[in-house]
């Protein structure tokens, strides 16, 4: 590290850290991850300078590794979001987020008309395309597209 | 055993091609003889949320005519629904009085919704603008009798293509047989994207037209909806093309001798009268259809054939 840099969040000696996500991600991101409900220390930091986003947002949460499954929940959200894995104060593994093929109770259907829109019935989509994002609603089966994105 | 036993029907793509081709196939053996009292100690429970004539007598036609029994309501008004009973309540509790639940809800997905929580089967008999697939099996059922085949025919599609689900469903289980379309609408209410992207992707040819009387005497089946003053951003487009999608008999003079007019009732005034004495006129044996087709899903899904 050049002696110029200097870390805006402090590090952890083991657990998880997500770099690179959008700063208006940053409160969506620990909604789906449910980290309000970790006893752990959790360290953010947002509106940090970033050449890709031009604010990104950080989060470090000592003591948790996430699955796979959990992490790629946030994929709608920060689709470009990256995962460090710490031990010992160094990075072990590296991982991308990859948008899995469906999605269980994060998003809102965009049909008012939809059951989950009505009753206390859990949201559940298939993903009918990644890029752009597409979800057809297992209920209604209409498609929520990227614009109509609605965290629950 | 079959595997329609104990399958819920909510959308058309619950069935693969062979499944649609099985229910037909029953629905025709029915009606050339009806095994009376096949549903003898079967209690069918329809609860219909909306009001709905032709849907709902034709279940319970279905039902009554193999001598099963039905308990039921016929409006939400008529049910607890008006104590603030959830969909979830009212179908976990109407499970433990019959053998099937078929179900007809204004929300979309509450068909799906209910056939994932009642321990019974479930049959969708239309959930809002979503899915209504036993229309869909009996339009089926109507082409192939009067066609003989399913495979290879040209179905010409008129009136409201864009909000139409009758059309929508019939579009997406006829893509399966080699069909040719003729999509015939305003420009408003055209045929949307995805299921052209459908379409296009088995291959399969489709022409778009905003008038059909030049070319109707290409059609093997013409299937009619409505084209709603409601459905214009713009009255004045409304004015300028609601009778154009009006079928009149001058119409059928050079129409091929086996083209059949479908529609999938109520008709308002996009079939004149004039038309229902031709012989080619099919939409009210289309709807007595109907009734051997639901007997058919709901033998089939009960495992009594």
């Amino acid at each position: 590290m050049s002696a110029k840099k200097q870390l805006s969040v402090s590090a952890i000696r083991n657990g998880t850290v997500i770099d690179h996500i959008p700063a208006t991600s940053l409160f969506n991101v620990i909604s789906i991850l449910n980290l309000e409900d970790i006893d752990s220390q959790i360290t953010f930091g947002t509106n940090l300078e970033s050449k890709k986003f031009g604010k990104k947002a950080i989060i470090k949460v000592s003591e948790v590794f996430f699955s796979d499954k959990d992490i790629n929940k946030i994929a709608l959200v920060a689709p470009q979001a990256k995962l460090s894995i710490i031990r010992d104060y160094e990075v072990m593994e590296k991982h991308s987020i990859t948008i899995p093929d469906s999605i269980s109770g994060i998003v809102k259907c965009v049909n008012p008309q939809c059951i989950t829109n009505h009753e206390n019935v859990p949201t559940r989509f298939a993903v009918v395309s990644k890029h752009p994002v597409k979800l057809k609603c297992h209920y209604c089966e209409k498609i929520t597209d990227e614009k109509h994105l609605v965290m629950l | 055993m079959s595997s329609l036993q104990n399958k819920s029907l909510v959308s058309i793509n619950d069935y693969t091609p062979e499944e649609l081709i099985q229910i037909l196939d029953i629905a025709e053996s029915f009606e050339k003889k009806m095994p009376a009292g096949l549903l003898e100690d079967k209690v069918i429970s329809t609860l219909f949320y909306e009001p709905s004539t032709r849907t709902r007598l034709s279940f319970e036609s279905a039902v009554n005519r193999l001598g099963g029994h039905i308990v039921g309501f016929s409006e939400a008004a008529n049910s607890s629904v008006t104590k603030g009973e959830t969909l979830k309540d009212t179908v976990l509790t109407v499970s433990n009085y019959s053998d099937l639940i078929v179900i007809r809800h204004p929300v979309e997905g509450s068909a799906r919704y209910a056939s994932e929580i009642a321990p019974v089967p479930v049959v969708n008999a239309g959930d809002g603008a979503n899915q209504h697939p036993t229309q869909t099996l009996l339009d089926l059922y109507s082409i192939r009798k009067t066609q003989g085949t399913l495979d290879g025919l040209n179905i010409f599609m008129v009136g409201d293509l864009k909000y139409g689900r009758t059309v929508h469903s019939l579009l997406i289980a006829l893509s399966e047989f080699n069909t040719t379309f003729n999509f015939i609408s305003p420009e408003e209410l055209r045929v949307p994207e995805g299921y052209k992207l459908i379409l296009e992707k088995k291959g399969l040819k489709y022409y778009e037209h905003t008038d059909f009387t030049e070319i109707i005497s290409r059609a093997d089946i013409v299937y009619m909806t409505r084209v709603q003053r409601e459905r214009f951003s713009d009255p004045l487009e409304y004015e300028k093309v609601k009778n154009i999608y009006i079928l009149r008999k001058s119409m059928l003079e050079n129409t091929k001798e086996n083209m059949r007019i479908l529609h999938p009732l109520p008709r308002v005034n996009e079939i004149d009268t004039s038309v229902d004495s031709s012989p080619k006129a099919y939409y009210f044996q289309q709807a007595l259809n109907g009734v051997y087709v639901r007997q058919a899903i709901i033998a089939s899904i009960l495992g009594l054939v």
